[in-house]
């Protein structure tokens, strides 16, 4: 049912653990639904310098989370920001289809701790075109 | 590595006493049992054995057992049958909120048709109180479907408590003994039950095939039409070998039950024992009225598909009750039901032994479900060591 991108995403995470010094975090997804994704990221002048996650879910959860830590990592805050859900999931050659609605929120993890980087910082948000 | 198969609840392997049993009547006597010549005496006869076979085990007539293509037809034809036959007397169904989906759906379907379903609570083990099944009887209520155990946390009901109340009243009294059948008695008249549903594959023996018991009198129209099979109750050219198979598979199942069901029971405990040392664990269903090959646990902070991924990785065979095993977005009904929150109903796995477990599998899985629940609370947000 899995690619063999997700079973070693699951089996192997990338990026696993929290940034203390974090400068945004996200959260997305609740218990109740048995999905849950914490991101941290470091900025540095303006790039993602480091990404760690913490998932409580299933194995596509945990798959799309270590996925996007690989997807974010090196790229500037705008850049890493039009990462969508459905790259994540091709990057792992595809999933599920009923992962597609309820498991795969790593890129919503991701701008949201975007999202807290530019408040906790005051910076506009900009407007996508 | 090796490889453990703990989800007998789910399946089982057919025996080879079983397999033997059946091979002949697939090719040498392939006759169809309908007919008047030899090759259909033959299995006419094999049929009628394994007629015999079940009804003395069930202690009814061999009238009254219905071969089904398995539980869940067994299940869809007492609930329906008995419904569609007696909707002019009543449409009022009782039934429990931790059955099988093969009798909730049913029962959903029926409120849609116009019948009416009461779905009675259960306790905190998973129980239904008989008391509340006495108050839920109406002059309307025309049948009570409660499971003898269940399939997800093994809780055995008082189903011949539950019968004698049934009893009293103009409704007949059905039970899904799909997880009973072989490890528990299953006398029809010590239940005090009018319909039981049993399957095979879930006794060491072949998928396709299982029972309904009728019970003499009991008012019932048939789903499959088209001949007069199994008395005119269920259409169709009898799966000769799959009788043949069911009844014998039946027949040791319940023949050895008790020295299994202690064997089985000493594995258990000592699983629940060890699963119990791990921090923030619970067990889900009774401790003493459970069935004897059933432990399900929740390990909160984490949840049930990357267990049993995680498990699967390590040789393991397993179930969770999660929404991602469950095929929903909700996890198990019956875990809910019995008043768990969501989150910790999501970390929830079922083992389920059977005649092939042994004691060093047991040891195996106790060696590795620690570290493998340590390793997910690590990677979980909701968890602080």
């Amino acid at each position: 049912m899995y690619s063999e991108k997700v079973m070693d995403h699951f089996q192997n995470p990338r990026n696993v653990g929290e940034i203390v010094d974090a400068s945004g975090v996200g959260e997305v997804g609740n218990a109740r639904c048995g999905d849950i994704m914490k991101l941290w990221i470091k900025v540095e002048d303006n790039i993602i310098t480091d990404i760690k996650f913490k998932t409580f879910g299933c194995g596509a959860a945990i798959a799309t989370s270590s996925m996007i830590t690989e997807l974010a990592i090196g790229k500037t805050v705008e850049e890493a920001e039009q990462i969508t859900n459905k790259a994540v999931a091709e990057a792992l050659d595809g999933l599920p289809p009923i992962k597609m609605h309820c498991s795969n929120l790593a890129a919503e993890a991701l701008h949201a701790a975007i999202q807290d980087y530019r408040s906790r910082n005051g910076l506009n948000i900009p407007r996508s075109q | 590595m090796q490889r453990i198969y703990l989800d007998h609840a789910a399946t089982t392997p057919v025996l080879p006493e079983v397999l033997e049993a059946m091979l002949p009547y697939f090719s040498h006597e392939f006759g169809n049992a309908s007919g008047v010549y030899s090759w259909s005496r033959t299995a006419r006869q094999a049929v009628d054995q394994a007629r015999d076979t079940v009804a003395e085990i069930l202690g009814a007539l061999a009238e009254e057992i219905v071969f089904t293509a398995g539980g869940s037809e067994s299940d869809n034809l007492a609930i329906k049958g008995v419904a569609w036959a007696n909707r002019e007397r009543g449409r009022h169904i009782i039934t429990s909120a931790i059955e099988h989906h093969a009798v909730l759906e049913t029962c959903h379907w029926l409120e849609r048709e116009g019948f009416e379903v009461t779905y009675l609570p259960v306790d905190s083990q998973g129980l239904v109180d008989p008391s509340a099944v006495e108050a839920a009887l109406r002059p309307d209520t025309i049948l009570v479907t409660i499971m003898h155990a269940n399939n997800e946390v093994g809780t055995i009901q008082p189903i011949a408590e539950i019968g004698q109340i049934v009893k009293d009243s103009k409704a007949v009294f059905h039970t899904d003994a799909v997880q009973s059948a072989g490890v528990l008695d299953i006398n029809v008249d010590r239940l005090h039950v009018d319909l039981l549903s049993l399957s095979a594959h879930k006794l060491y023996g072949p998928k396709g095939v299982g029972v309904l018991y009728v019970r003499k009198g009991t008012r019932i129209s048939p789903l499959i039409h088209g001949g007069a099979h199994e008395r005119r109750r269920r259409a169709g050219t009898e799966n000769v070998p799959g009788i043949v198979g069911l009844a014998k598979a039946l027949e040791i199942t319940h023949a050895e039950r008790e020295k299994e069901n202690a064997r089985l029971i000493l594995l258990r405990d000592r699983l629940i024992e060890g699963l119990q040392t791990i921090p923030h664990t619970r067990v889900n269903g009774s401790l003493t009225q459970r069935l004897p090959n059933n432990v399900n646990v929740c390990f909160e902070f984490i949840e049930g598909e990357s267990l049993l991924l995680t498990l699967d990785m390590r040789g393991v065979a397993a179930s969770s009750g999660s929404a991602c095993t469950s095929g929903s977005l909700e996890p198990s009904h019956v875990l809910l039901a019995m008043g768990l929150p969501h989150e910790i109903a999501h970390g929830s796995l079922r083992l389920t032994l059977g005649r092939g477990t042994t004691a060093a599998d047991i040891d195996y899985v106790l060696a590795e479900i620690p570290q493998i629940v340590e390793r997910l609370r690590a990677m979980s947000p909701l968890y602080r060591a």
